[in-house]
């Protein structure tokens, strides 16, 4: 177990919906302060796993206990201890966000002046002071995220999570959001569990990562781990005479593979075996002229465990969050 | 922050204030309720004025030269005797404060199904908050809006020329109000009873739309229950309007014949079923 106690353990944890199996026997131990990603294409099953965990959903089969709680049976002391940063915008657009924030603290009965004191440092925190008296309705995509997760850092929790806290946001707005939750982290250390499809921001900012597809845990592990699963770093070399080269790194048990006038093969190591390759290679007398190691992206990790790229996935989701967005705004 | 206690009644408050500051930052649609009981007052209560069909100058039989004195006593005892008041108009004021509260309490699972919509109940159902005291505080504010309106109402009808009973005091107001609350708490109750899983707010909308009418008539809203025939008077003793209608005619009016005892037990009971199935229904009808 990573870092501490656990601030969350799943274990058998399903949700059925008709014949449809959205999570399906999910396992997951969370350890206190990590920071920890479930990445997955639509429809994994994320945020499904998020409702059971902040007892949103009732989980058809299984167990879960968060921040010492188990959420079937203490809710309500669950609910104490987590903040919560749905998908969805959950600001109610006819208040301002200074509004919002008082009336998401009144719901857990903080003290007027405690909660001013609070409402104010979280809109500070999140660049929004100047637009605390604006209506939500006339904030853009990024400010409502910010506000969003202002909202769900009202309580102080001790566990927060945050459901695609970046999705549909630009690149700048995304970083933005990501060093907030990083100050949060480093200011009152809390247990953070966020879902993801952005595999960078899996890689960057996760100690731990979940792939998550078609309702399963695949695979756990930190981003080291799991790029050194899939077999290692990703050489390139540039040599004189392909043919025998390859055959010299065939007799070492590697398999390599032309590509863009280079061979490229996956090195388990790399740091200490390649010197060894070299050395075999020059032996023979071949010519290395250009050598360039790199670490397998999570892209590639990811490919491995669900046999499809998250690109894609990446896209759809974009478009159905663009959809969402678009049915919002008919309504009004 | 774990360690903050919560009392049985954490939240309510909470979700009925932010309902209040939304409505009255919309003065606009504050107004919009108020027209239509107001035009009724204005249309119905004054041109009917059902007390003028039995005065010298309508009920004048030729041939038969009764002094005009004799027939507007006439006329006075046989609207005491229907209506328990001499003027129609004060009759039918008694009954649109009802009929606004009914109007009012209506919308409160309105607000439910936007809130589910948009996102926000899911928000609301992750805080410690317990699902019963998140609907029970959106009937407060229903209620609280009803009995707003409803004093607006009332005080459109007095500047129209509604008159109080003789000798009134202001533990008839009280009662007045505790009886539009008891009325508005339960309809409110049972509107968001309706909308406890509704995401179309087009149903509900129908089915607000379905009801309003029938309520009302079904009531003694507009006319007494002796008049009116046997089967609608079988329906309207269940109707709770005609509770509270004839309650406040019997506070403010003083018709004579009200039991109030009666119609506050039957008030009380229908706010408390309705608030209590709510409250019950909410706990196992808002989780998934
Ligand atoms: N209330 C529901 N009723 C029926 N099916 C549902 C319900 N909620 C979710 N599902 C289904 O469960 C599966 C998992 O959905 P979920 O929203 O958890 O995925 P996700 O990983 O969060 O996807 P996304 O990236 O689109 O947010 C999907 O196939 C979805 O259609
Ligand atoms: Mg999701």
């Amino acid at each position: 177990m990573p870092e501490g106690s656990a601030a969350i353990v799943a274990r058998g944890l399903t949700k059925v919906y008709g014949r449809l199996v959205a999570v399906d026997h999910v396992d997951l131990d969370v350890g206190e302060g990590e920071v920890f990603a479930l990445l997955g294409p639509n429809g994994a099953g994320k945020t499904t796993t998020v409702g059971m965990l902040t007892t949103l959903l009732r989980p058809t089969e299984g167990t879960a206990i968060v921040g010492g709680y188990d959420v079937v049976r203490e809710p309500d002391m669950v609910r104490r201890v987590i903040g919560v940063v749905p998908q969805e915008y959950t600001a109610d657009e006819d208040l301002s966000g200074w509004e919002n924030l008082m009336f998401m603290a009144s719901l857990y009965g903080i003290p007027r002046d405690e909660a001013r004191r609070r409402a104010a440092e979280l809109l500070e925190m999140v660049e929004l002071s100047r637009f605390a008296r604006v209506k939500v309705e006339s904030y853009s995509g990024g400010m409502r995220r910010r506000l969003e997760l202002a909202m769900g850092l009202i309580n102080s929790p001790r566990i927060l999570f945050l459901d695609e806290p970046t999705l549909g946001l630009d690149v700048q707005t995304r970083a933005a959001i990501w060093s907030y939750i990083r100050r949060l982290k480093d200011e009152y250390g809390m247990t953070i569990l966020f879902t993801t499809h952005y595999m960078e921001e899996a890689d960057l900012y996760a100690t731990r990562i979940a792939i998550m597809d078609r309702g399963r845990i695949v695979k756990v592990g930190t981003p080291r781990e799991l790029k050194d699963s899939i077999g290692g770093d990703v050489v390139t070399l540039n040599v004189d005479n392909m043919a025998a080269a390859k055959e010299v790194l065939r007799s070492a048990g590697i398999d390599a593979r032309e590509y863009d006038g280079s061979l490229v093969f996956k090195l388990r190591d790399a740091s200490t075996a390649l010197p060894e390759i070299l050395r075999a290679l020059m032996g023979s007398g071949i010519q290395v002229r250009r050598m360039e190691v790199s670490e397998p992206t999570m892209d590639e990790v990811y490919l491995e465990y669900t046999g499809r790229r998250l690109r894609d996935a990446q896209a759809s989701s974009e478009e159905a969050f663009a959809l969402r967005a678009t049915l919002r705004r008919a309504r009004s | 922050m774990s360690s903050r206690r919560y009392g049985p009644l954490h939240g309510i408050w909470a979700v009925a204030n932010r309902e209040l500051i939304k409505w009255y930052k919309v003065p606009f649609i504050m107004g919009i309720s108020l027209v239509q009981p107001v035009l009724w007052l204005a249309l119905f209560g004054k041109a009917m004025n059902l007390g003028n069909l039995f005065t010298s100058s309508s009920l004048q039989i030729p041939g038969l030269d009764l002094p005009s004195q004799v027939i507007d006593e006439l006329g006075r005892d046989i609207m005491l005797r229907v209506f328990g008041v001499t003027d129609y108009f004060s009759f039918l004021a008694a009954g649109m404060l009802s009929f606004i509260v009914l109007f009012m309490s209506m919308n409160s699972g309105m607000s439910l199904i936007w809130d589910r919509r948009l996102g926000v109940l899911n928000k609301l159902l992750t805080t410690p908050v317990p699902r019963s005291n998140l609907v029970i505080g959106k009937s407060v504010a229903s209620v609280i809006k009803s009995l707003a309106q409803a004093s607006v109402v009332l005080l459109v009808a007095v500047l129209l020329g509604m008159r109080f009973r003789a000798g009134l005091s202001a533990l008839d107001f009280l009662g007045t109000y505790l009886a539009l609350f008891l009325l508005s708490m339960g309809l409110s109750s049972l509107f968001l009873l309706l909308a406890l899983r509704s995401t179309s707010w087009e149903s509900q909308m129908m089915i607000m739309n379905l009801v309003n009418m029938p309520l009302l008539f079904t009531s003694n809203s507009f006319y007494p229950l002796q008049m009116m025939p046997w089967w609608l008077r079988d329906v309207a003793v269940f109707n709770p309007i005609t509770y509270s209608n004839e309650a406040i005619r019997g506070l403010l009016l003083g018709v004579p014949g009200v039991n109030l005892y009666l119609d506050f037990a039957y008030l009380a009971a229908f706010a408390a079923l309705f608030t209590g199935l709510l409250a019950l229904m909410a706990r196992w009808m808002l989780s998934r």
